[in-house]
């Protein structure tokens, strides 16, 4: 083995020293049945000297009776020990394997790519850094590479190698390689996954993957192993947050209170300003303790024991946050699920979400939509069964100290628990919702009220209601700087729409000012609120099964991108796009005059931005067209999404 | 310090500690199971790590086959006195005498059910845990890859494998109804030379049987065997030899292999086990008996 000649070098302390300890790199392995994954997990053990020479042995015999490879080694049987325990329907949804160089140690997350694979694969992505995902380079990108691509950017993965397996039977061509990689290239920019590789290799002839290939000269880079031991993941950390979810208070005497945990994400040092949440006392560091001794700094991942200057109240499930970077406290969560119980998920019954270290009761107030794994397209649904993905609303009892995923896996991840089976159920990313949270003090004040709320449910389907009406309903969300015409096309388009035997109601943002919305100003905050009333409001016509058009400024594509998220997917974006001179020039009630003249603040379009809409789904030129002519286009629009005329469905 | 790296060891050692941590905040009445072993002894060093300046705030447990090593047995006594921690010893009643029941009257397969297996329910039912610490790895054999560190089982101790529970990120289910408790194998991620490294880099006591010394041993079924004590049946004639020798694990004496070896420091033993082309577990007369059948004793409850 490789060690010998390192301990011949350095002698064995000097080795040890020099290799012992080093980085660490969690990856996980996707692939189809038959791609090849086993035999390139084998041949990286193998090759990187990882397998005694019992196991070896053994290998060669086991080859010459079961091996599918012929002569060689089966490279596959190193790491297939669980046939048999799939027969006896042992659940394995990931088997780990570990192996080491000079450079690092890696843990495997080895996940069977049979039926439950969302759901092992979600598991074995939530702990791993990058994923080496397996492509046939005779059948190329499949739906399935996909469907592995989009998980593991969902769990948060941000280096994916694409490993083009078994080149050598594509005669080592390097057109079929640049092919591949153009097909998932094109797919990948959809993904949320920042560094993207690939390698042509063969797993079976162990070509690139330790060793550099003989036959692919055309290919310049490094063999897979090279690239596992170079990769740069440190970044990937989030070393600005401080936060340390309490999972113990340490107290052996009365002369110390310390408060054990492991950081999540960021750096403490001593005498840093901190803030408990949720009681939001605050204190400053006193001490890090371990049991090496007391520290100055510590980061994450580390587990420390915090003490404070001061007195405050903590206990576990509580998190030591800096104080002026402090995560959000939630009653409400938004999260993308993967379900991975046996029982569906039922709207309205109670869960317990486990998030942090802290446990709490939790409801699903709403299943947002369903990703299509296949399509990646959002399909509306009113539960997730096993191994489907969705984005869902949550109402908690009481509030929990969170961020979203993608800033912070630690403080962004949660397990739903089965309170009767005691199963874990569900696992959720949540999504980010600051605009949302943070919009008025009004909401938090609120929380306490909504925890005693139960989601009930309606004995009437919606799809019976809009039947009566005999209609499907939809919404569509006018956007646009003041005056741009969008309650004007909305109303003339309401009409329209009633003359052809619909029911559709308009909702008004500047009437809804007048009663409803009587509260909001025109700050960015009670911009978001103005608009999460009217979204909620849309979607409750939507199940009365009226059509719904609403006009309303909204300004901030970050707004616009969550209202959709409420409308659900029927609904449509409709821009209508004027210049600021014509809506100006439109201006009979003096808006924009008495903006100009600093009379009144926050007019979009003066001193408050507008952000154009880049993927309306309808762009109206209200300048130049009339508003019949419009009218009409939306007609068309309507006719061709399905929405109105013959056959029109929900 | 100034680039925010840990190590890989140091990574692995967080991870232990959360969830030590996590069992001792979450369950009514945890336990460790203390074996003495090297493994048992990262995992005791670990929890002092985790609750320090506090004690350990659970118990251990040594099931106590009657057959250790003597010198385990006053390691472990040291050891958890030096620790402070409370120690429990259980021996099974029907083999307390010392004689009644061992490797050669009931065969090793009995013994191990008698003195292990059903000990270990036996002494988990009678204490009411309802979370157990094992020092286990996964690499120790390919069947433990796809071991849970939360690994659930039912009211009789029974290891269900349609019943675990997926475990994402660092979250934990602890979820148990009375009757019911989790194994907790802290030490999953670790490997065998993660181990000693640890131990070599953190000065963590281990029993000298771990480093070569000249010792008293007979042949059996081609492993070497210590003398430990007069209960060993010698063949006629047959006399115990002087041959330097270590143990790459440690168990029940008449059970467990020696390998013949210089390598009296830690540092050495590394070595050995790092130029080492054959795997580790040879060593026990255990598995020789009944290879691959883990998953049978798991199932009965032994681990
Ligand atoms: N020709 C060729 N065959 C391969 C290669 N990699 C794997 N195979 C074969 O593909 C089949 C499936 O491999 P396996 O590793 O079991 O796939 P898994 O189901 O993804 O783990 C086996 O017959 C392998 O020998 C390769 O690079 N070239």
């Amino acid at each position: 083995m490789k060690h010998a000649e390192g301990i011949d070098r350095y002698g064995i302390e000097g080795y040890l020293e020099r290799y012992g300890d080093k980085g660490l790199l969690r990856f996980i392995t996707c692939g189809s049945v038959d791609d090849g994954k086993s035999t390139l997990i084998g041949r990286l053990l193998h090759d990187s000297e990882n397998v005694f020479d019992d196991h070896l042995r053994a290998l060669t015999k086991d080859s010459e009776k079961h091996g599918t490879t012929g002569e060689g080694i089966d490279f596959a049987l190193l790491v297939d020990g669980l046939a048999a325990e799939r027969e006896q329907g042992i659940t394995i949804d990931v088997a780990y394997r570990y192996f080491a160089t000079e450079r690092r140690k890696f843990i495997i997350a080895d996940c069977p790519g049979h039926e439950q694979y969302t759901r092992n694969m979600a598991t074995g992505a939530s702990t791993c850094d990058l994923a080496v995902l397996m492509i046939d380079a005779r059948l190329g990108v499949l739906d399935q590479t996909r469907r592995h691509a989009f998980i593991c950017s969902l769990l948060g993965i941000r280096h994916i190698i694409v490993a083009i397996n078994k080149m050598d039977l594509v005669d080592w061509s390097e057109d079929r390689f640049m092919e591949i990689r153009q097909q998932f290239s094109a797919f990948a920019a959809k993904l949320q996954v920042p560094d993207v590789h690939f390698i042509p290799l063969s797993a079976l002839m162990g070509e690139n993957v330790v060793n550099r290939s003989a036959h692919m000269e055309w290919y310049q880079g490094s063999p897979l192993l090279d690239h596992l031991e170079t990769v740069h993941v440190a970044s990937d950390r989030n070393l600005i947050d401080l936060r340390l979810a309490v999972q113990q208070v340490v107290r052996p005497d009365l002369n110390f209170r310390g408060f054990a945990g492991s950081i999540a994400s960021g750096i403490v040092r001593v005498g840093d300003s901190v803030v408990a949440l949720p009681s939001g006392q605050r204190s400053t560091v006193k001490s890090i303790v371990t049991w090496e001794g007391e520290l100055e700094e510590a980061f994450a991942p580390m587990a420390v024991t915090l003490t404070l200057a001061d007195e405050i109240d903590v206990s576990r499930g509580d998190v030591i946050a800096a104080v002026n970077n402090a995560p959000r406290m939630a009653t409400n969560l938004e999260a993308m699920m993967v379900w991975m119980g046996e029982d569906a998920l039922e709207i309205g019954k109670r869960y317990l979400a486990k998030v942090g270290s802290s446990t709490v009761q939790a409801v699903v107030r709403e299943v947002r939509y369903r990703a299509n794994v296949h399509s990646l397209h959002r399909e509306s649904s009113d539960a997730l069964t096993l191994n489907e993905i969705g984005r869902v609303a949550l109402e908690l009892v009481r509030p929990v100290t969170v961020d979203s995923y993608n800033k912070n896996r630690g403080m962004g991840s949660m397990i739903l628990i089965d309170r009767e089976s005691n199963s874990t159920v569900a696992c959720g990313m949540i999504v980010d919702r600051v605009t949302a949270e943070t919009s008025t003090s009004r909401r938090r004040d609120a929380g306490d009220a909504r925890s005693n709320v139960r989601a009930q449910r309606s004995k009437v389907p919606a799809a019976a209601r809009a039947q009566r009406l005999g209609q499907a309903p939809f919404i569509l969300w006018f956007t646009g700087l003041p005056r741009s015409g969008k309650s004007s096309i909305a109303y003339a388009l309401e009409e329209v729409l009633f003359k052809e035997g619909h029911l559709a109601h308009v909702l008004d943002g500047e009437n809804l000012r007048l009663g409803l919305n009587r509260d909001l100003g025109f700050s960015a905050e009670d911009r978001w609120e103005n608009q999460r009333r009217v979204a909620e409001l849309a979607r409750i016509q939507q199940d009365t099964g009226v059509i719904t058009l609403t006009a309303l400024v909204s300004p901030l594509a970050a707004d616009r991108a969550e209202v959709r998220r409420i409308l659900g997917d029927r609904a449509a974006m409709v821009f209508c796009d004027a210049a600021l001179e014509v809506c100006e020039s439109r201006d009979e009630e003096g808006l924009y005059r008495r903006a100009r003249a600093k009379e009144i603040r926050n007019v979009t379009g003066i001193d408050a931005p507008y952000e154009r809409p880049t993927h309306a789904d309808l762009t109206l030129d209200t300048a130049a067209e009339s508003i019949v002519a419009n009218v009409e286009r939306v007609m068309v629009f309507l006719r061709q999404r399905g929405w109105i005329g013959d056959g029109a469905k929900a | 310090m100034t680039d925010y790296l840990l190590s890989h060891l140091k990574q692995l050692e967080a991870e232990s500690i959360h969830i030590i941590r996590e069992v001792a905040a979450e369950f009514h009445n945890p336990v460790m199971l203390y074996s003495i072993g090297k493994d048992s002894g990262v995992m005791l060093r670990l929890a002092q790590k985790a609750f320090y300046p506090g004690k350990i705030p659970f118990p251990l447990l040594h099931v106590n086959t009657t057959f250790k090593f003597r010198e385990m047995i006053e390691f472990r006594d040291r050891v958890a006195k030096e620790a402070g921690a409370d120690l429990i010893e259980f021996i099974n009643p029907v083999g307390a005498d010392r004689v009644s029941v061992t490797p050669w009257t009931h065969g090793t397969q009995e013994y191990t059910r008698i003195m292990k297996t059903e000990a270990l329910k036996k002494a988990l039912g009678d204490g009411g845990y309802d979370a157990a610490f094992g020092g286990a790895r996964r690499d120790e054999e390919k069947s433990r890859a796809k071991e849970r560190v939360f690994s659930f089982r039912d009211r009789h101790h029974q290891w269900d494998p349609k019943n675990q529970r997926p475990e994402l990120w660092n979250l934990y289910n602890t979820r148990v109804k009375p009757g019911e408790s989790i194994r907790v194998f802290p030490l999953s991620n670790w490997t065998e030379l993660d181990i000693w490294l640890y131990i070599w880099k953190e000065d963590v006591p281990v029993v000298p049987l771990y480093l070569a010394k000249e010792r008293p041993v007979v042949e059996r079924n081609g492993a070497l065997i210590m003398v430990d004590d007069d209960r060993l049946p010698l063949d006629d004639g047959q006399k115990p030899e002087m041959k330097s020798v270590r143990f790459r694990t440690l168990g029940c004496y008449p059970l467990t292999g020696a390998v013949e070896s210089e390598a009296d420091t830690l540092p050495k033993v590394v070595e050995e086990m790092l130029r080492a082309t054959e795997s580790e577990r040879q060593g026990r007369v255990i598995d020789f008996d009944e290879a691959g059948s883990m998953e049978e004793k798991k199932r009965e409850g032994y681990f």
